[in-house]
């Protein structure tokens, strides 16, 4: 009983970073049908944000209230990031996803190596402040603080979203735009200047995730975002680019059959039984992310 | 008849579209008043033009509304110019509300016309809280003429409001263009020509990418011979509504 | 729906193309053959030759270093060439690709240390192993199009990372890889001396994979493929089903992949799980576009000047040793320095390397035209 406990909460705390990598992938994909793959980098600017503020940012530290300040920093780092490439590499491509998708690979592949110039390749260990240390009682089953964090952060950002798509006009304009963006500019919509909304949107999600997977996993690599952004590719894929719910109940899908399986059977194993999970979730159906989105989209 | 200053003038329009020389050289005028309809065959340009005007594909050409250049700008520039549009497919964003669907469409806020097309489409006030994806048909195309009436236009683009509705809905749609086009000029293409017997005071006819025939509406649908030439139609409308399609093989 | 601009504006081949322009004047008519044959020669002679081509080479051309770095150009042009297949020539984009190379290699190492079997039936089971698993997953992928297409092969490609690095049955050797089995390997395969054989291996494979997408390309089934690159709805409406075609490009790259995971193998006396990751393919789309994606010697050139830069990028620690440590610590990693210049590539090379002539030569010729237009007015 308390092995499932732990390993739902660990799972749903995973699902939790899922979730914050995946909501604003899907974002970005349903709005401007761009795969980005500099997702990854977003996540790894946050994380390495936070470490190197955590110890070098005067106000910030590695506990309390200036450990929280570290975690700003970097989300706004990440931020700041996703803006300069929606403005300075996708916008100039705007109309051609094929070359926008190429240009996120390349970043994809140089943001990580420039991290890995200035702070090596091994990994370094994260700050983990009082407040998440140790482990704190749920139905008599000792789950680590981090876990709980996660998935606090995770109904945070997700209400934020619910609230930006349903209060405010840009989140209307976005959902609108989703479905078809032509007709948004052929209500006299700039379109556009919510592309880098977005973008901010999501890289703040992703560094915010790069942060709390720093928690998660006390330590930072370069090249964490990449596996961690495969399996958001995932989830966007199961649950589709139109709900912000759907992304949810996807992520922690996912988190939970994850842990489930790497604790029964081997280590290892859990990854894999996702992707089974995706070709099943193909075979069986023709929902999510298919047919209009993807048919005439690319090329 | 005297000629006004144009509104919106169509000089030369090239589109490709995949290697396909779609339109080949389409230019007219419309003036600043009335309703010109857009006629044509099924397949020879005429949604390729009105999209052509908007800039929702890419052309060559020189597009002037109400004398100013507008062929580089975005389309959204040209349409926040005053523009109303009704595409063919009508593009109602089916996951949002009613309701969302009318606001998303606000260009200045505070000042949208909500009586007016609640007064016209009851039903869209009825169904407010509805997704857009479960109206019917025609429920749609009144939503989609609602949002282009929501502001206060110079210019309202109607792209073929009848096709595939029921007649009771056909007849509605007609009395919502024609109300429209009472107190705006209405560029309508339509291939009910009892409507376009109705309201059409200009008739632009196009065949082949090309223009190939202008004057007013009456005189060109009153003479049998002509529309059959021009258009394909086996005969002249009728006054009955459900009538009078063209021949759409 | 309404027509989407972006994608009315920018057709599959790039860029809107009014038909006024003439189509560039076909040059002197070499027959097809004569550029392959005459590269072909070229390829086989290198071996022979001492030349010493200082700042390119460390060696001689035929020395072991030298051969070696060839070798493995020419068997990543090969692999990014049957990458090509699917992206450049049908426009499919997968990116799995990795699996079916690292299949190949993984399972010829098994079989060779674990059953210890020849090479040539190891290559054989490997080979048949690594198509029938691109025509398995593939029959699964394609079901789906575009980005989800491109998500699904991923994924199923990082399962195979997965399985490889974390090693579960204790057989892929883990983060550590496998070793070439060199007990049951030919002599002639085994040690510096022969890096030749290695080279020749390499030359062969090269051949095998432009044989086959070249008349795989020519023929009725691969103008099929155009007209899926070109518009996939127009060739369903012509009543043509593009699934099995499709499936057909996705099981003949994954198979001429895994022969490259084996040819590979071979040259690199091992395997590790480098080559499974989905970096890995995202370096096979960076070589299939910065050489010239849908072209016959793009991905070829790609691969092989992607290849050299990066091997020579990491030799060359102290090249940049005068540089600020600033400037010098980004420049050391050739991923950075290459993902770099890919971004660049796609503002301004779009096409490739191999398009460029034919730009410089099209924007020669406008200035020509305008010239010439200019003398009209005049």
């Amino acid at each position: 009983m308390s092995t499932i406990v732990l390993l739902i909460i660990t799972g749903l705390g995973l699902g939790a970073l899922y979730f914050l990598i995946a909501s604003g992938l899907s974002l970005i994909f349903g709005l401007m049908d761009v795969l980005n793959f500099a997702h990854g980098a977003f996540l790894a600017i946050g994380a390495y944000g936070t470490w190197w503020a955590a110890g070098h940012l005067p106000g910030a530290g590695p506990a309390g209230a200036g450990f929280l300040l570290a975690v700003v920093f970097g989300v706004a780092a990440g931020t700041l990031a996703a803006v300069l490439v929606e403005l300075c590499v996708i916008r100039p491509l705007y109309g051609r996803h094929r070359e926008q998708i190429l240009a996120t690979v390349g970043l994809s592949l140089a943001v990580p190596a420039l991290i890995q110039a200035i702070w090596g390749a091994d990994p370094l260990t994260f700050p983990r402040p009082e407040l998440v240390s140790g482990t704190l009682p749920f139905l008599g089953v000792n789950v680590p603080k981090d876990r709980y964090l996660l998935i606090l952060a995770a109904i945070a950002v997700f209400v934020a979203l619910w609230l930006f798509n349903s209060r405010t006009r840009y989140g209307l304009i976005v959902r609108a735009g989703v479905q078809d963006r032509a007709m948004v500019t052929a209500l006299g919509i700039d379109v556009r200047k919510s592309f880098t909304l977005v973008f901010a949107i999501g890289g703040a999600a992703a560094a915010l995730a790069g942060s709390l997977g720093g928690l998660y996993f006390g330590v930072v690599t370069p090249t964490q975002g990449m596996s961690l952004l495969i399996f958001a590719f995932i989830v966007v894929v199961i649950g589709g680019t139109t709900s912000l719910t759907g992304c949810a109940i996807a992520s922690m899908t996912v988190g939970l059959i994850q842990q489930f399986a790497n604790y029964y059977t081997v280590a290892g194993l859990g990854d894999i039984a996702v992707v089974a999970v995706l070709a099943v979730v193909l075979l069986t159906r023709q929902g999510g992310l298919t047919a209009k989105k993807s048919a005439e989209r690319v090329a | 008849m005297s000629a006004p200053a144009p509104l919106l003038e169509a000089d030369d329009l090239h589109v490709w579209i995949e290697g396909s020389h779609i339109l080949q050289g389409v230019s007219f005028t419309m003036p600043g008043r009335g309703v010109t309809a857009v006629l044509g065959r099924n397949g020879v340009g005429k949604t390729t033009t009105v999209k052509a005007l908007l800039g929702l594909v890419p052309r060559t050409g020189r597009i002037t509304l109400d004398g100013s250049d507008v062929t580089g700008l975005p389309t959204h520039t040209i349409v926040a110019r005053g523009i109303g549009y009704v595409p063919e497919e009508r593009g109602i964003f089916a996951a949002l509300t009613v309701a969302e669907n009318l606001r998303i469409a606000e260009r200045r806020p505070g000042d949208p016309r909500y009586e007016l097309v609640h007064e016209l489409f009851p039903e869209l006030r009825k169904r407010a809280s509805q997704p857009a994806g479960t109206l019917s048909g025609g429920q749609q195309q009144m939503l989609a003429i609602g949002r282009a009436l929501l502001n206060d236009n110079r210019l309202l683009i109607v792209d073929e409001p009848t096709k595939g509705l029921a007649p009771r809905i056909v007849r509605e749609v007609a009395d919502a263009v024609a109300t429209a086009a009472e107190s705006v000029p209405v560029l309508l293409v339509e291939q009910n020509l009892s409507l376009v017997r109705r309201v059409a005071d200009q008739a632009v006819v196009i065949d082949a990418g090309k223009v190939i025939h202008t004057g007013p509406a009456g005189e060109l649908l009153d003479d049998a011979d002509r529309v059959r030439s021009l258009l394909g139609v086996a005969r002249a409308a009728t006054d009955e509504p459900t009538d009078g399609r063209m021949d759409t093989t | 729906m309404m027509t989407d601009t972006d994608v009315a504006v920018h057709d599959a081949s790039g860029s809107p193309k009014p038909p006024t322009v003439p189509d560039a004047r076909r040059r002197r008519s070499l027959p097809w053959w004569a550029v392959p044959a005459v590269l072909l020669v070229v390829a086989l002679s290198l071996p022979f030759s001492t030349l010493y081509v200082p700042g390119l080479f460390h060696g001689a051309l035929n020395s072991p270093s030298t051969l070696h770095l060839l070798a493995l150009c020419l068997i990543f042009g090969g692999l990014a060439t049957s990458y090509d297949l699917l992206y450049g020539r049908v426009g499919l984009l997968s990116f799995g690709h990795a699996l079916y190379f690292a299949c190949g290699a993984y399972a010829a190492a098994l079989l060779m240390s674990v059953l210890n079997l020849s090479l040539l039936w190891s290559a054989l089971i490997a080979v048949v192993g690594g198509t029938l698993l691109a025509l398995v997953l593939g029959a699964v992928s394609l079901r789906v199009n575009g980005i989800a297409l491109a998500m699904v092969t991923l994924a199923f490609a990082e399962a195979g990372s997965i399985l490889v690095s974390r090693d579960p049955g204790r057989w892929t050797g883990g983060e550590e890889g496998l070793a070439l089995n060199t007990e049951t390997i030919p002599a002639a395969f085994v040690g510096v001396v022969n890096t030749v054989n290695l080279y020749w291996v390499a030359v062969g494979y090269v051949v095998v994979v432009l044989a086959v997408v070249w008349w795989l390309a020519g023929t009725p089934v691969g103008r099929v493929w155009q007209g899926i690159r070109a518009n996939e709805q127009r060739v369903a409406v012509l009543g043509i089903n593009p699934y099995p075609y499709k499936l057909v490009a996705f099981t003949a790259g994954g198979g001429l992949a895994s022969l490259g995971g084996v040819a590979y193998l071979l040259v690199n006396g091992g395997v590790t799980p480098g080559i499974t990751t989905a970096e890995f393919t995202l370096t096979l789309l960076v070589m299939v576009a910065l050489g010239g994606a849908g072209t016959r010697w793009g991905p070829l050139l790609g691969a092989a000047l992607y290849t050299y830069a990066e091997n020579r990028l990491l030799q060359s620690g102290g090249t940049f040793d005068a540089l600020p440590a600033w400037i010098e610590a980004p420049l050391s990693q050739p991923l950075f320095v290459l993902g770099t210049l890919f971004v660049l590539m796609v503002f301004f090379f779009p096409g490739g390397m191999v398009a460029l002539p034919g730009r410089i030569r099209s924007a020669l010729g406008d200035r020509r035209a305008e010239s010439a237009r200019k003398v009209d007015d005049s």
